[in-house]
């Protein structure tokens, strides 16, 4: 169980993808994060504190739920039926610059629900997205433009991303699939 | 690892990132994240779990309801069916405004200007709408069980919208989300049904429902219109309402169902008002925060006096929104059931 990144790597990163999103914008104004849950949630809200403490911006961030928008619900997959949790994107996205904030960006599938998602709620100025780690694989003609560690895989492997806030501590680790 | 056939690859609890474990083998987890049964007939099919499940996806389906686009694609191409056969307002438009905004294709079948007038049995009027293939169909009937075998008959899904004096599960749904709402838990809150309990289809599905999540039930009404076996259910039944109501953190009022009278069960409207209508001077009895519900339609001035149903603990509307996010709930928990457990 090779560790990726651990709690250190995690937060530096999350600290230079901020800087970056400063660089490439004039102004933070009109930019708004939505963080995909779980865990692009709690991703968004420090990537919102830490633009915060460079630019003394509040960016406004929201929450989505992408469980309505998947592609697999009728598809009867192996797996549990999603859990649908609440949707709370309190400001509007009109016109603004959204910033799409998700753990591991794999297949694209999940990207594509949340554009879906987030069109519904308004009609935003752009939309970007930003990722913890982008294992490629992709299904769908999506990339990222902020990525924290770019992580070659095999379709065998998973990444499991650790949070603080979901599962008490900060690390990414590569984990090769067992049973098969 | 999961199948490449498997979509998003996104974890459908949200508890990890990927999730490993061999294909066809299902991972175990502890709180159910879908319903086990194909369709939902009554409340005894639930596990505690599953109604916290329902409760806790109305919960999220609200926000829908909330944007400009009140619309999400989850059942794009699935049919629905609401065939009713007793006259209902509520309940109908609350189906079919939750199917619509899960982006099903819906179609009302009423008794009246259907084959159902020239004299077909409900197991024929099943079995064709079957042939057409619906997904799911909700189904509201005179008799009990009605839905049980609608759904023994039928691959399609059904949802009973209240069959008889049997059940009407997803109004016991609505009702618990109401309370939940309004006082944070379910669990050890009083509350009383009071009214028509002989007739009601809506007193025995809130019954198993409020028990299962530990509520203490009273049910109150004359003694013409009790139930033979409430202390098996364990529901405390009286004929005083003072007793109901004294100290209730909850007082549910039910209608008195004339069209289901077989027989006299009271002397007149005006006195069952006089011995069991709910007025702000009963009320006082109760908690300062009680709140008053009602399932519809109601007979103002029978079982509920109009002060108290427009007053300021009325939370009778409230149900009616919740309704929807219940419904809404319920079609997308049925809609996803795994496919080795569906059309058994």
């Amino acid at each position: 169980m090779p560790v990726v990144m651990a709690s250190d790597q995690v937060a530096r990163t999350i600290t230079r993808i901020a800087h970056e999103i400063v660089e490439r914008n004039r102004t933070l104004d009109d930019v708004a994060l939505v963080g995909i849950r779980t865990r692009g949630v709690p991703i968004a809200r420090r990537l919102s504190s830490v633009l915060h403490d460079i630019t003394g911006a509040t960016v406004p961030t929201g929450v989505l739920d992408i469980t309505l928008y998947r592609d697999d619900l009728m598809r009867h997959p192996v797996g549990p039926q999603p859990v649908l949790r609440k949707t709370e994107i309190d400001f509007s996205i009109d016109d603004q610059r959204i910033l799409l904030v998700d753990d591991v960006l794999y297949t694209g599938r999940t990207i594509r629900a949340a554009l879906d998602a987030l069109i519904d709620f308004g009609r935003p100025r752009s939309i970007e997205l930003a990722v913890l780690v982008d294992r490629g694989h992709r299904e769908l003609p999506i990339k990222a433009d902020y990525v924290g560690k770019n992580l070659p895989t095999s379709l065998r492997e998973s990444v499991r991303v650790r949070l603080e806030e979901v599962e008490g501590l900060d690390e990414v680790v590569l984990e090769h699939a067992s049973g098969h | 690892m999961l199948p490449v056939t498997e979509g998003a690859r996104r974890p459908a609890d949200g508890t990890s990132t990927d999730r490993g474990g061999p294909p066809g083998v299902r991972p175990v987890v502890d709180t159910p994240s879908g319903l086990r049964a194909k369709d939902l007939l009554s409340i005894s099919d639930l596990s505690t779990d599953e109604i916290l499940l329902i409760l806790d996806t109305a919960e999220a389906m609200k926000e829908v309801g909330t944007r400009t686009i009140k619309k999400v694609p989850t059942l794009r191409g699935q049919t629905v069916v609401n065939l009713f056969f007793e006259a209902s307002t509520r309940t109908r438009t609350s189906f079919e405004i939750a199917e619509k905004r899960l982006s099903a294709d819906t179609l009302n079948v009423a008794a009246t200007g259907s084959s159902v007038a020239k004299g077909e049995t409900l197991a024929d009027t099943v079995r064709n709408l079957e042939a057409m293939a619906p997904d799911m169909i909700v189904l509201r009937h005179a008799s009990a069980g009605a839905g049980h075998l609608a759904a023994r008959l039928c691959r399609a899904r059904v949802i009973n919208a209240g069959d008889g004096m049997h059940e009407h599960p997803t109004q016991a749904l609505l009702d618990a989300l109401t309370i939940r709402q309004r006082k944070g838990r379910v669990e050890g809150l009083k509350v009383s049904i009071i009214g028509d309990l002989l007739h009601s289809r809506v007193l025995r599905s809130n019954v198993l429902l409020l028990r299962a999540l530990g509520a203490e039930v009273c049910a109150c009404g004359p003694a013409t219109l009790m139930l033979p076996d409430m202390a098996r259910l364990g529901v405390r039944a009286t004929t005083s309402v003072d007793e109901a109501v004294e100290g209730a953190d909850v007082i549910m009022l039910l209608r008195i169902q004339l069209e289901r009278m077989r027989g006299y069960f009271f002397p007149s409207q005006r006195e069952y008002f006089r011995q069991f209508g709910m007025t702000m001077a009963r009320l006082r009895r109760a908690k300062p925060d009680v709140i008053i519900m009602h399932p519809g339609p109601m007979n103002r001035g029978v079982e509920i006096a109009s002060e108290v149903a427009d007053g300021p603990d009325s939370v009778i509307l409230a149900q009616v929104a919740n309704g929807v996010a219940v419904r809404m709930a319920v079609l997308y928990l049925l809609a996803g059931a795994r496919q080795e457990e569906r059309g058994s």
